[in-house]
């Protein structure tokens, strides 16, 4: 449980921090003191006050919630590690190219990302069906790595470590696949003419966020199966 | 005291509250079916909730008609009991309190009482809502399937849990887990737009430091489900595949009834982990609001603010914390290191500061108080005895070394139900009772509450506190007859006989409370806005029952806190939130010095 313990240490550490900042020396029995300033998140210049938008502030607690999921998969696979009888993942070689079709696909995102804020529609499309491509190409990929895995006989049953493998890449999977929603819906307001840019650019910022952060994920995952 | 401003400027932040473009539903179907308002979803979670736990109370009374009068019941055989214990267990646990208290309260109070036409997320906070019926459906038909529903007991250990032999092997604990998945996935929904809604959505002047405590109680057991919940969904996962496609996360290579298993090399103890990885956090998910909720209605009950605010906020944030610290309590005797067996030991203890720490402030708050002994105020005065009655057997169990004899006897069994089944129950009642004039119109009868109260009060004192006795003596949990076993005295049958009367007395005393919530909606006394004269938002709405959007045209401006009971030279004996200093009358400089003083 060490991982998801220091997951979750830093998580408390950084609420801590935060709630320390927002209520330390706010006197909440006092009507209508300067603890009002605490509401715009201790920014006293309020018309430059710009709120953070629901979906973002949304987006980082699903994020924290999948990295619990996450730290709990990588200590349950790394207690199981330590057991006597372990038996070692033999990993397909296809993975380092599904991980550089995933660095790719964020690439693509994070320079969708940044034409959306140049307010660039044309390299926005370009980047975000880049992105899209690379993306479902990663997704066959982990298949055939599958396939791979299966032909050779290495099956979800065989032994603990395998069954980690199936297990962990499927979740992944399922979490890209979500993430493919989410584009999909972006990219046909992209086409709609009649949406605006903003809108444009909070959508796309929220995939690439999420993108990168799902290959960060992989990236870790992906170092914890070669450690064997 | 100089601090209060009582005639500051009539100063208001800016608006940097957006107005919400809300859904307006045109059809009976779109506002009381798939509605998307959070009363609504709130009174749809508070309904299913309380269906399936009178599920679960029915299958409570069975057991205790088997243990209080052994081989009288032929309907009753040791399969089905066990399957009566795992159902009551995880129904009360999961789908009564962790739905009733976020997703019931939560969805009503957070938006009313942050001041919020409505959750950040309707659509989502609709979509939790169906999701939780359909685990909840699940679950049901998990008791139709051949072979019934799981009788693993609400820890589902393995390899018991899908073992040849245990109840329900066959699809009981397949349609168990997947029921859990999808609570956990329902939750996690609801659970987004609860952070966010608190975090985002906070009316102008509502300050975290004003919110009210049942707000910062659903929050941060909020942030604790959300964050535990994973682990229940990881090992419900895992298990359902051990289970399904023969893999082996936590079977190891055994032999069952003869014969060599197919498993190989899984680890029981890794499940246990993960399983109380979530479980421990799970019982503050359930105390966390219960703890808030009390705290304010303590305060309006007894016209005084709450003692010790920022105390009891913080307090509730270290029990959140160190709720993660604690879970291998629970494992004590799985043969452990004894140096993990002291850490843990010692985190246990720990928790028990913040925690007593809320229990002074709470007496204190009734200290000198104006109480006003109503139902509420009744069951939240019965949720501090109950619960300091529980919590100090917590402390005997969390020692290695005493846990050890006690380990899955009766004294357990006695321990958790007075801190995490009776003590919330109780405040789930009390809330019941508090806020039912403000979603209904209507006040509840106050005669029959009181009845509801005292039989159940004092009833579950019967119930659990000799349960204490059989456990000293050594009597196993879990278990269907006694038969003649030699450490058990005579008395001790007497004693689980006496236990099933009392039982069922309390589990009919609840007629009196559904009687009253039925009755009431048609012909309890009209309650107007604000009958318990409390000074949170939710009081102050422009409608009883509050419409969709909450509030009227404009959103509420906060000015104070949500204690403000009592106030020297005020008119009344509470000030709402929304009042400004402005509006009321200014005390005269020889009032003001005498508040200094």
């Amino acid at each position: 449980m060490t991982y998801t313990l220091i997951f979750l240490a830093i998580l408390m550490a950084a609420v801590v921090w935060w709630l320390v900042k927002q209520t330390i020396n706010v006197k909440p029995w006092a009507a209508d003191s300067a603890a009002d300033a605490v509401r715009t998140d201790g920014v006293h210049g309020l018309g430059s006050y710009v709120p953070l938008p629901n979906i973002k502030l949304g987006l980082g607690v699903f994020l924290a919630v999948v990295t619990s999921l996450f730290a709990l998969f990588v200590s349950a696979y790394t207690i199981r590690m330590e057991y006597a009888d372990w038996r070692p993942l033999i990993e397909p070689n296809l993975l380092w190219v599904n991980t550089g079709i995933l660095v790719l696909s964020s690439v693509f995102l994070q320079w969708a990302w940044n034409a959306a804020k140049r307010q660039d529609r044309a390299a926005v499309k370009r980047g975000i069906i880049g992105s899209g491509i690379c993306t479902v190409a990663f997704i066959i990929g982990q298949l055939a790595a599958w396939n791979q895995l299966s032909a050779a006989g290495h099956f979800i049953q065989s032994n603990p470590a395998n069954g980690f493998f199936y297990l962990i890449t499927a979740t992944h999977a399922l979490h890209i696949l979500g993430g493919l929603f989410a584009l999909g819906k972006t990219i046909s307001r992209l086409w709609q003419h009649s949406s605006e840019m903003p809108e444009i650019l909070l959508g796309v910022e929220l995939c690439a966020v999420y993108w990168h952060y799902l290959l960060a994920i992989w990236l870790i995952l992906f170092a914890l199966m070669l450690n064997t | 005291m100089s601090d209060v401003a009582h005639d500051a400027v009539d100063f208001a932040p800016p608006a940097e509250v957006e107005e919400m473009e809300l859904y307006h539903p045109k059809t009976w179907i779109g506002k009381y079916v798939w509605s998307q308002d959070a009363k609504v979803i709130a009174i749809q979670y508070g309904i299913t909730a309380i269906l399936i736990g009178l599920v679960a109370l029915v299958l409570s009374v069975i057991m205790r008609l088997q243990l209080g009068f052994p081989h009288t019941f032929d309907f009753i055989d040791p399969a089905n009991y066990l399957q009566f214990v795992t159902m009551h267990g995880m129904i009360m646990v999961i789908y009564l309190l962790t739905a009733l208290f976020l997703g019931g309260f939560g969805n009503y109070l957070i938006p009313l009482m942050v001041g919020a036409r409505d959750m950040v997320f309707p659509y989502v906070n609709m979509i939790s809502y169906w999701v939780y019926l359909a685990a909840v459906l699940v679950l049901v038909a998990s008791i139709f399937v051949p072979g019934g529903s799981t009788g693993a007991g609400w820890t589902l250990y393995p390899p018991q849990a899908i073992s040849a032999g245990t109840p329900g092997i066959d699809g009981g604990i397949i349609l168990m887990l997947i029921s859990l998945a999808l609570f956990i996935i329902g939750f996690t929904m609801g659970g987004l737009n609860y952070i966010v809604t608190v975090l985002q959505a906070r009316t102008r002047g509502m300050s975290l430091m004003r919110l009210p405590l049942t707000v910062w109680g659903i929050f941060m057991a909020t942030v604790l489900a959300l964050l535990a919940f994973p682990a229940l969904f990881v090992s419900a996962i895992m298990m359902l595949l051990d289970r399904l496609l023969g893999t082996s996360f936590f079977m190891p290579a055994m032999i069952s009834l003869g014969e060599q298993t197919s498993y190989d090399g899984g680890s029981p103890l890794l499940f246990q982990h993960l399983f109380w990885f979530f479980g421990h956090p799970e019982v503050y998910i359930v105390a966390l609001p219960a703890f808030g909720i009390v705290s304010d209605l303590l305060s309006t009950h007894a016209r005084k603010a709450i003692f010790g605010y920022r105390m009891m906020v913080w307090a509730i944030v270290a029990i959140g914390a160190l709720s993660f610290v604690v879970w291998a309590h629970h494992m004590y005797v799985s043969g452990m290191n004894p140096y993990f067996g002291f850490f843990f030991a010692t985190t246990t203890l720990i928790i028990a500061v913040p925690t007593a720490i809320k229990v002074y402030n709470w007496v204190l708050t009734l200290w000198r108080g104006n109480i006003r002994l109503n139902v509420p105020m009744l069951f939240a005065i019965g949720f501090i005895f109950t619960f300091i009655n529980g919590g100090l057997t917590g402390l005997f169990l969390g020692n290695v070394t005493i846990d050890l004899p006690l380990s899955d006897t009766y004294f357990v069994v006695a321990h958790f139900h007075m801190v995490m089944a009776v003590s919330p129950i109780l405040v789930v009642f009390g809330a019941i009772y508090h806020w039912y004039p403000k979603i209904t119109g209507r006040m509840l009868n106050d005669t029959l509450g009181k009845i509801h109260f005292w039989i159940t009060f004092l009833g579950t004192y019967a119930i659990y506190f000799p349960m204490h006795y059989l456990g000293f003596e050594g009597l196993p949990r879990r278990y269907f007859s006694y038969g003649d076993t030699e450490f058990m005295s005579a008395s001790s049958q007497d004693l689980n006989a006496a236990i099933t009367i009392a039982a069922i007395i309390v589990a009919f005393a609840q007629i009196f409370f559904l009687i009253n919530l039925f009755t009431s909606y048609f012909r309890g006394k009209l309650a107007g806005p604000n009958p318990w004269e409390a000074t949170t938002l939710e009081w102050q709405t422009a409608d009883t029952p509050p419409k969709h959007g909450n509030f009227g045209e404009e959103l509420p401006v906060v000015y104070r806190w949500a204690y403000d009971y009592s106030v020297p030279n005020a008119d009344l004996d509470y000030i709402p939130q929304n009042v400004s200093p402005s509006d009321l009358k200014k005390p005269t400089a020889a009032q003001q010095g005498e508040i200094e003083n």
